[in-house]
């Protein structure tokens, strides 16, 4: 079973990620976006560390309801809304459980990027964080565990590169944007990857 | 009819210079528009080229007369975060709506429409109408 103290550590670890690549991932916004992406996550999971912090909330669905809410107020770019969105409800769909199983928060994060692909229009195959997300949740809900998971998430980021761009700034340069690989998905994958670094998840977590 | 309670415009922009200039010309052209409450929400807090939660939300909580709210947005994170925030349900003042218009053309008609007593269907219908008016 999964506690509050697993999201924590979940928020905190990809705060961690996000900081350590924050330049990595602005240099790949850099020739299909507006070079922002790095230091607008970071700045958010800033806040979303900093905010977990203060209010200490004790379940799992107010953990991720307020990191979402964060996101959304602080970030500043397109990343905001659609990982604030992600986060939000996801929490939501978690309800006010003290701890949830591995099965219950796979479901919950379905309903999550379900929110985004509604919020964004992005569908798998346009080159965003979706590219990332679905690969992650399909891995998750075949049972395989959160290392599964960041593994998918990772792979399916790089599968971006040969892409063309359908949403988001990127889509204007058409098939210029063939050849980048995602920024957005590769946050995505740092989001899944801080999943597994939070510990639990084997596959054979009994639920 | 009566302004006793006029739709509420926000006008949310990347830039603070753009949604600034842009309410400003809608309430010029609108002529009696200072009955129509327009506030502007572009950039970040920062004064930087982004987009803020807070100054959407404040812009629309300073407009709100009972009548609802029409946002109007420019582009990518301006369009995501008032749809976030009307998701979010508490956070924009009951009847706040993101409207499907152009934004220069759309403000204009949605101001000259709100000056009019007209509500918020209506500043709605006009503002979305304003992407059928050819220019060529």
């Amino acid at each position: 079973m999964l506690d509050a103290d697993h999201f924590r550590r979940w928020m905190t670890a990809t705060a961690a990620s996000v900081d350590r690549e924050a330049e990595r991932l602005t240099a790949l916004d850099s020739p299909i976006g507006d070079a922002d992406h790095g230091s607008n996550l970071r700045r958010g999971f800033r806040a979303v560390t900093a905010a977990l912090e203060k209010e200490a909330p004790d379940t799992p669905g107010a953990v991720l309801v307020l990191a979402g809410r964060q996101l959304i107020s602080t970030v500043g770019g397109a990343s905001g809304p659609l990982y604030g969105t992600l986060l939000r409800r996801t929490g939501k769909a978690l309800g006010d459980a003290a701890e949830v199983s591995e099965e219950q928060f796979t479901q919950a994060l379905r309903t999550g990027v379900d929110a985004v692909m509604q919020l964004g229009g992005a569908a798998p195959g346009d080159k965003t964080m979706i590219d990332a997300l679905v690969p992650a949740v399909d891995a998750l809900d075949a049972g395989l565990g959160f290392g599964a998971a960041a593994t998918a998430a990772e792979q399916g980021a790089e599968a971006t590169t040969p892409l063309q761009a359908r949403k988001g700034r990127a889509s204007y340069l058409g098939e210029r944007s063939i050849g980048h690989q995602d920024p957005g998905a590769t946050s995505a994958a740092l989001l899944v990857a801080g999943l597994a670094e939070a510990g639990a998840g084997t596959g054979a977590d009994p639920v | 009819m009566s302004l006793d309670k006029p739709v509420g415009i926000v006008l949310v922009s990347h830039s603070a210079a753009v949604a600034t200039a842009v309410a400003e010309l809608a309430r010029g052209l609108a002529g009696g528009g200072d009955a129509v409450p327009v506030a502007a929400a572009g950039g970040t807090e920062g004064g930087g080229v982004g987009t803020s939660a807070e100054l959407i939300a404040a812009a629309a909580a300073a407009v709100d007369r009972g009548a609802g709210v029409a946002l109007l947005a420019d582009l990518g994170s301006s369009v995501l975060t008032v749809k976030a925030l009307i998701a979010e349900g508490d956070e924009l003042p009951e009847g706040a709506r993101l409207v499907d218009a152009p934004f220069v053309e759309g403000a204009v008609a949605a101001v000259v429409t709100a000056a009019t007593g007209a509500d918020l269907d209506a500043v709605e219908a006009a503002a979305g109408e304003a992407y059928g008016y050819r220019k060529v």
